[in-house]
C-alpha cells in the first residue's frame, strides 16, 4: 500500500536587519521530521540563498533556535508533528528580541555580551597550589548551582521573555541564571561583584515573573526560579544593610 | 495572541497589571467623591444617589473584582518570588486558601 505525498505549508522569513518579509515554500512531509529538517530541505531543494545556523543537531550546541509558529524553539529537536495543527502550516522566523543578520541567523551577540555581564568569566578563588576546596554535592548551595547549570546558551528564553522586548539592558533570564549559578558556587572568587551587577538597574528587580523563560527552556531549567532567588538574596543584602 | 505569551503565568501577569491600572484610575475619584462630604455635602448627596442606578450597583461588581484580582495578584508574586518552596507546595497553599477564603466568605455572606 503506498502512502500518499503530504506537504507542509510552510512561511519563512526573509531578510536582513532593515527589512523582509515571509516567503512560502511547499515541503514534503516525511515521519520525525523536525523543523531543522524543514528549513534544512528548503535550502538543499528550494532556496540555496536561505540563511540559517545549526551545528550539533542533537540539541547540545544551541545554535539553531528560531521563532516556530510564535513561540521560540530549538528547531532540531521540535518535531513538525508537535508545533503542526491539522492544516499543515508552519511560520518559521528568527528569535525576537534580538538583531537580525540574514533570514533566520539572529545576531546572538547581544545576548552572550549580556551573559560576560553578569559573570560569565570564571574567577578563581584559589591558585593550582592550593588545596582544592571540598564542595558537599548535597549542599544546599550545590543544589542551587547545579540547577542552572545545563544552560546551553540558545537565547530562547532570552527570545520568549517580553522584559527584554521593553527593556533593552535588561540582563534577560538566561544570564540572570548563571549570575545564580555564580552566586551560589563556592569556588568562584568574586560572587560580590556579580551580587552588585545583578542588583543594579537592568539586573534581577527588571523581572515582571512572567514565566515565558521557564515554559520555553528546551532543557526544562528554571530561569524565573533563579532570578527569585537572586531578589530574595538581594532583598536581604538591603535590609541587613539598611539595619 | 502570539504564541510565546499564550500560558497562566503571563495572563496572571496582565491580569494583575490590567487591575491595578484599573484601581489607580479609579481611587483618585474614589477620594476626591470622598472629600466631598468636607467641601460638598450635598454633591456628595448627588453623587450617592447615582450610585443607587443598577448599573453603577453592577459596575461596582466589577470594581470588587479588580480588588480581589490585584490582591491575590501581588500574594501570588510575593510567594512566587519569596518564598522559595518547590511548586507542588505553593499549588497546595494557593488551593487551601482558595478552599479557606471560599468557606469563609460563604458564612460572611450568610451573615449580611
Amino acid at each position: 500500500m503506498s502512502e500518499q505525498q503530504e506537504y507542509l505549508d510552510v512561511s519563512v522569513w526573509r531578510g536582513d536587519a532593515s527589512s523582509g518579509d515571509y516567503q512560502s515554500f511547499r515541503v514534503p512531509e516525511y515521519a520525525s521530521q523536525t523543523i531543522l529538517d524543514v528549513v534544512s530541505w528548503i535550502q538543499q531543494n528550494a532556496d540555496p540563498t536561505l540563511t540559517y545556523r545549526f551545528a550539533c543537531r542533537v540539541g547540545m550546541c544551541g545554535s539553531c533556535a528560531m521563532m516556530v509558529n510564535g513561540s521560540p524553539r530549538w528547531t532540531c529537536r521540535t518535531h513538525v508533528k508537535k508545533v503542526a495543527g491539522k492544516d499543515r502550516k508552519l511560520k518559521i522566523a528568527p528569535l525576537r528580541n534580538l538583531p537580525v543578520i540574514k533570514d533566520l541567523a539572529a545576531d546572538m551577540a547581544p545576548f552572550f555580551d549580556k551573559w560576560v555581564k553578569a559573570g560569565g568569566r570564571h574567577a578563581p578563588s584559589a591558585t593550582r597550589n592550593d588545596p582544592i576546596p571540598q564542595i558537599k554535592p548535597e549542599s544546599a548551595g550545590r543544589d542551587a548551582a547545579n540547577a542552572g547549570i545545563e544552560c546551553i546558551n540558545c537565547s530562547v528564553c532570552y527570545a520568549a521573555c517580553d522584559t527584554v522586548t521593553g527593556n533593552p539592558d535588561y540582563l534577560g533570564p538566561a544570564a540572570l541564571q548563571r549570575a545564580w549559578t555564580i552566586v551560589n558556587d563556592e569556588k568562584h572568587g568574586n560572587r560580590d561583584a556579580v551580587i552588585e551587577i545583578v542588583s543594579a538597574a537592568g539586573g534581577c528587580h527588571n523581572c515582571h515573573s512572567m514565566g515565558s523563560c521557564t515554559l520555553h527552556c528546551p532543557n526544562d531549567l528554571d530561569p524565573m526560579s533563579a532570578i527569585a532567588g537572586l531578589k530574595r538574596l538581594t532583598a536581604r543584602n538591603f535590609f541587613k544593610r539598611g539595619a | 495572541m502570539r504564541g510565546h505569551r499564550n500560558h497562566p503565568l503571563w495572563f496572571a501577569f496582565l491580569l494583575h497589571r490590567l487591575s491595578g491600572l484599573g484601581l489607580a484610575l479609579f481611587l483618585p475619584a474614589h477620594f476626591w467623591m470622598l472629600s466631598m462630604v468636607l467641601t460638598n455635602p450635598e454633591g456628595f448627596d448627588g453623587f450617592a444617589r447615582w450610585t443607587d442606578h443598577p448599573l453603577v450597583k453592577f459596575a461596582e461588581f466589577g470594581l470588587v473584582f479588580l480588588l480581589a484580582v490585584h490582591l491575590f495578584g501581588g500574594l501570588r508574586l510575593l510567594a512566587l518570588e519569596f518564598l522559595p518552596w518547590p511548586a507542588r507546595h505553593k499549588t497546595l497553599a494557593a488551593a487551601s486558601i482558595a478552599g479557606a477564603f471560599l468557606v469563609s466568605g460563604a458564612f460572611f455572606l450568610n451573615a449580611v
